[in-house]
């Protein structure tokens, strides 16, 4: 017999059952039982197999230090894998199946990989597949690897919180030493933040209050009702994961399977940390049978869940205070054997549960052992911030020294194990006053039995023996981080809760050391597993990065726009309701043979103003920029300190103490901040300011042919007269100041208008109504791409990449020629900005009738049978304009290379063309100020 | 999460912040011989003191630049000053 449910026993609901299944089979459960709980009361003892050997495992703990029962959880329809069933609360139509385990984990058919474990030690798959090729092994590893199943059903609809709170003192660890000082300081006027990772507050007190004479529960509301009449905040189900930079604790509520945690990002001026101590099992041959719990685990599921979990148990520990366990467990009818830990050869008999135990020799009948070879005090919240350890040879385990003045630990935490003494130091602490010393404490040290034949385990969840770490010590990885990693021991999802101790112990006695010789690992968080989603909170789509939306987008919708997102702005895409393919042509012809009316509000427009502002825009420019008149407009490149371009665009001189400057527009953000640095950094912040206008203005562009014409019509400058390419005016429409450019995107002569956004819908329409008559119409950022490549024009951080300085673009002049400091001048003249051998920027030709370059493929020259890249293709089209495809190309020593043919090739398809000008249409510029 | 004083708006998490280097590095005088070694050690080169640091960093959300004086192994904060006396 083992596990049963005990009547009026535990904190479970009897009234509300709950329905479940476990691998296909139906159980039923109470309100208040975890999974672990509830398979334990069914009599169900293996929950799930083991990683590498696939033995049964069942569970060793009763909360989140239980290193076995992993299962993956199905709930209303959607999977979770990898939970851990002693910290996952039951709930209605749970659908559990049991890890590394089919048909079962009664029956699973790879438990035969047991048999075969002497050639499964550490690190065997290193040593194992590296002949011929790790490669040929690693999918049948990787599939044979790991623990749950990721379903393709995945919930996308998690909508978690991130909160940000303050209090005066947090406490963690809601048990009798945890309530003790939550109670105390919230009296004393602190304001206060209880937690525990527990649906019920109480702790160990659910295990040590029967021997006491308390009534637990009764003891826990009686605490309860004086923090919160004091004013203190109580959290449940509230775990903290871990302790951050500048005193940031991480606490992380649970609220259920389907429902996103709550992270909350506590700061604290003081934290008192009563997490309590778990018990470590002891090392004897067969150790992970199911049925071996720990001490604690066997009266915590008495306690808590009614479950009373075997029939005849033997306590195999050198604890001195476990009598309260027995006391409760001999009262729910179970015999209890006492067994002393320090005997030697220790085996475990029987497979799937135990039935017995064979100590020194003579035989012992049971169906549970509750072990424990002492209590292990949970520090890592101590440890994440900074606190010392100090060996403590009568408890024979780590305790909390020195450490940050604004930390505190207190109860089973620090050592203190006794009820009354931990109430003592929790009222001390609480009010910051010097903890009364601790009662005498003393377990008889257990050091593993390296004599003992047989398996023992160390690390139960990646199946880590004694022999593991004996193999680790003879290939001398000493070292406790050594260890660590040449066996696994301690990286699994427990992160060495129960193992961290039972290792050193083991490396110890091989290196005949004491522990605090051998060293502890580090302690990171978070303390538990997280989903990752209470990390991400409301992060997510476009919540993550909101789109940048246009004023004239309702008119863009209301001309059929396939709309897309271009840089972080939501722009037309192209016009008509029309596939893509056909609309690009179509528009490219409106452009070329009329005009092309295009929305380009998305261009950065950062106003540069003040007394130093000319000799500013000098600076951050690689081009001249001092001379650039009021009224004209001059192209240029802003490159960073280390001589690379950054990005470009053009900019306008309204006068001697006001520039515009157009950036890329999915770049505007970047070249803000770069300005604003070399403002403060190398300027007089009071003499130059920078003005982001981007948002404040939308502009119309008129480009082709009859562009001219069209803005002549729309009256916006009363004549055209003298104004050429490059220039800037200032005009009106509807009595609004309107802007006008002439820049080009196209190669042809192109208008921008800017206006305020409210003006923008009648300059669109009008604009349009007029362009009609001309044959002109609306043309979308695809086709926008297309005619800009036809010119050559390149897109910074497309048809650049990071080794591309401005005279690889065909920009030399400056470098050579500007006197005048500017950003990054000094790195175009190192030996690399030298080099013959730089990437250039070229155009591409392909033989008549072949299909486009893909873009990515590689120049390549063939040397002695290998191929050898010389660049890469980083624009391809199909000009309508041309009537053929065009691309662009970065390629070594391009610019020498015109007209010679070269090799490409891509995913191994091999291709040839011809290097030819960057710009590929009306290369003579005739068009641009016809 | 650390949390800076920004002279101009107090105490904010890190990630309102961006690092912009460290402190005390003169941008040299360009329009004057400047040695490769010279140009690389500005460029690329940083103390990287194991201890009190004096760093430029910039509060991304009011743009201002600042000297803040921390310790890179406590990652406390000594102090912060604003690069100018009244920045704008």
């Amino acid at each position: 017999m083992s596990g049963m449910r005990i009547k009026d026993a535990g904190l479970i609901d009897p009234s509300k059952p709950i329905k479940f299944t476990f691998d296909g089979k139906a159980y039923s459960g109470f309100k208040g039982d975890t999974v672990a709980s509830a398979l334990l009361a069914t009599g169900i003892r293996v929950f799930a197999r083991s990683f590498k050997y696939h033995r049964p495992r069942s569970v060793w703990g009763a909360w989140s230090d239980d290193p076995n029962a992993i299962v993956d959880i199905a709930l209303d329809g959607i999977s979770y894998p990898n939970c851990q069933a002693t910290t996952t609360a039951l709930a209605e139509g749970m659908e559990v199946r049991s890890i590394n385990a089919w048909p079962s984990a009664e029956r699973d058919v790879k438990g035969v990989l047991d048999l075969a474990h002497r050639f499964l030690p550490a690190g065997f798959y290193y040593k194992m597949f590296m002949w011929p090729d790790w490669h040929l092994f690693e999918p049948m590893i990787r599939k044979m690897a790991g623990l749950g199943t990721l379903e393709k059903e995945v919930s996308d609809q998690f909508q978690s919180a991130i909160l940000h709170e303050h209090c005066d003192t947090l406490i963690v660890g809601g048990g009798p030493a945890g309530l003790t000082a939550a109670r105390v300081a919230a009296e004393a006027g602190k304001s206060v933040t209880l937690v525990d990772d527990h649906a019920e507050l109480g702790g160990s007190l659910f295990s040590m209050a029967h021997a006491r004479g308390l009534n637990a529960s009764d003891w826990v509301a009686e605490q309860t009702a004086a923090i919160q009449s004091a004013g203190g905040h109580i959290l449940t189900d509230t775990t903290a994961i871990g302790v951050y930079d500048h005193r940031m604790i991480s606490l992380v509520t649970d609220r259920g399977l389907g429902t996103a945690p709550i992270l909350r990002k506590m700061r604290a001026d003081h934290v008192i940390i009563a997490t309590g101590a778990i018990d470590r099992p002891v090392t004897f041959v067969n150790n992970d049978r199911p049925g071996i719990m720990s001490v604690d685990a066997g009266t915590e599921y008495l306690a808590r869940y009614g479950v009373r979990v075997g029939e005849k148990i033997a306590f195999l520990t050198n604890r001195p205070d476990v009598s309260t366990n027995l006391e409760q467990l001999a009262a729910a009818g179970a015999s209890i054997d006492i067994v002393e830990a320090a005997t030697p050869h220790i085996q475990a008999i029987g497979t799937k549960s135990i039935t017995g135990l064979v100590v020194g020799g003579k035989s012992i009948s049971c169906d549970t052992v509750l072990a424990s070879a002492g209590q292990t005090p949970l520090v890592h919240l101590w440890r994440h911030a900074g606190g010392k350890l100090a060996w403590d040879e009568d408890r024979q385990t780590f305790i909390p020294s020195a450490g940050p003045d604004w930390m505190r630990v207190i109860g089973a935490a620090a050592g203190t194990f006794d009820f009354d003494v931990a109430v003592q130091e929790a009222t001390a602490v609480a009010l910051k006053a010097p903890a009364p010393p601790r009662s005498i404490y003393k377990v008889t040290p257990l050091r593993p039995d390296l004599a003992n034949k047989g398996r023992q385990w160390i690390d139960f969840q990646h199946d880590v023996t004694l022999k593991d770490v004996a193999l680790a010590h003879r290939e001398n990885m000493v070292s406790v981080e050594h260890l660590k990693r040449y066996t696994t021991l301690g990286m699994a999802g427990d992160q060495g809760k129960t193992s961290n101790i039972a290792g050193l112990s083991a490396m110890a006695e091989l290196k005949g050391q004491s522990i605090p010789e051998v060293g502890t690992t580090t302690f990171r968080p978070p303390f538990v597993p997280v989903p990752l989603e209470a990390f991400r909170g409301t992060k997510r789509d476009r919540q993550m990065a909101p789109l940048k939306r246009l004023a004239l987008e309702p008119e863009h919708r209301a001309l059929d726009a396939a709309m897309g997102e271009y840089g972080g702005w939501l722009r037309p895409a192209w016009y008509g309701g029309d596939d893509e393919k056909t609309a690009v042509v179509r528009e490219c012809k409106i452009a070329r043979e009329a005009a092309a009316i295009m929305d380009s509000s998305a261009l950065g427009a950062i106003e540069v103003i003040g007394p130093d502002a000319r000799d500013f825009v000098n600076f951050v420019y690689y081009n001249t920029m001092s001379n650039l008149k009021p009224g004209r407009i001059r192209y240029g490149f802003m490159l960073s300190e280390s001589g690379l371009v950054f990005d470009d665009g053009v900019m306008a001189c309204v006068d001697d103490t006001r520039f515009i400057i157009s950036c890329s527009s999915s770049h505007a953000d970047a070249v803000m901040a770069h300005l604003e640095h070399w403002r403060q950094d190398s300027f007089d912040p009071k003499r130059v300011h920078i003005h982001d206008t981007t948002v404040n203005w939308s502009t119309v562009t008129i480009a082709g042919p009859k562009a001219s014409d069209i803005v002549a019509e729309l009256g916006v400058l009363e004549n055209l007269r003298d104004f050429p390419h490059m220039s800037l005016r200032f005009g009106d429409f509807e009595g609004e100041e309107a802007r006008v450019a002439r820049v080009s995107f196209t190669g042809d002569t192109s208008f921008e208008i800017s206006v305020r956004n409210d003006f923008a819908a009648t300059l669109w329409r009008k604009t349009l109504e007029i362009g009609k008559k001309h044959g002109a119409g609306p043309v979308g950022a695809e086709a926008l791409t297309v005619l800009r490549a036809e010119k050559g024009y390149i897109l910074v951080g497309k048809d650049t990449d990071g080794e591309t300085m401005p005279h690889d673009l065909g920009f030399g002049a400056p470098r050579l020629k500007k006197s005048a400091a500017f950003v990054g001048d000094r790195s175009l003249h190192s030996e690399k900005a030298n080099s013959e051998a730089r990437k250039q920027l070229v155009g591409l030709i392909v033989k008549d009738g072949e299909p486009m370059l893909p873009i990515g493929a590689h120049i390549v020259r063939n040397k002695d049978g290998k191929r050898r890249s010389l660049g890469y293709v980083t624009t391809s089209h199909y000009s309508p304009t041309l009537g053929r495809p065009i691309a662009l190309a970065l390629v070594e020593g391009g610019e020498h290379a015109m007209g010679e043919p070269v090799d490409l090739w891509h995913l191994g398809q091999a291709r040839s063309a011809k290097i030819a000008a960057s710009c590929a249409f009306d290369p003579e510029g005739a068009r641009i100020d016809a | 999460m650390q949390q800076f004083p920004c002279p101009f708006c107090g105490l904010r998490d890190e990630r309102e912040f961006h690092f912009a280097g460290e402190a005390g590095k003169t941008r040299p005088d360009t329009t004057k011989e400047i040695s490769d070694a010279d140009w690389t050690t500005y460029l690329y080169y940083c103390t990287n003191a194991k201890g009190p640091s004096r760093e430029i960093w910039v509060h991304t959300t009011c743009q201002e630049y600042f000297v803040m004086t921390r310790d890179t192994v406590s990652m406390e904060v000594l102090s912060t000053e604003a690069l100018n006396e009244d920045a704008a």
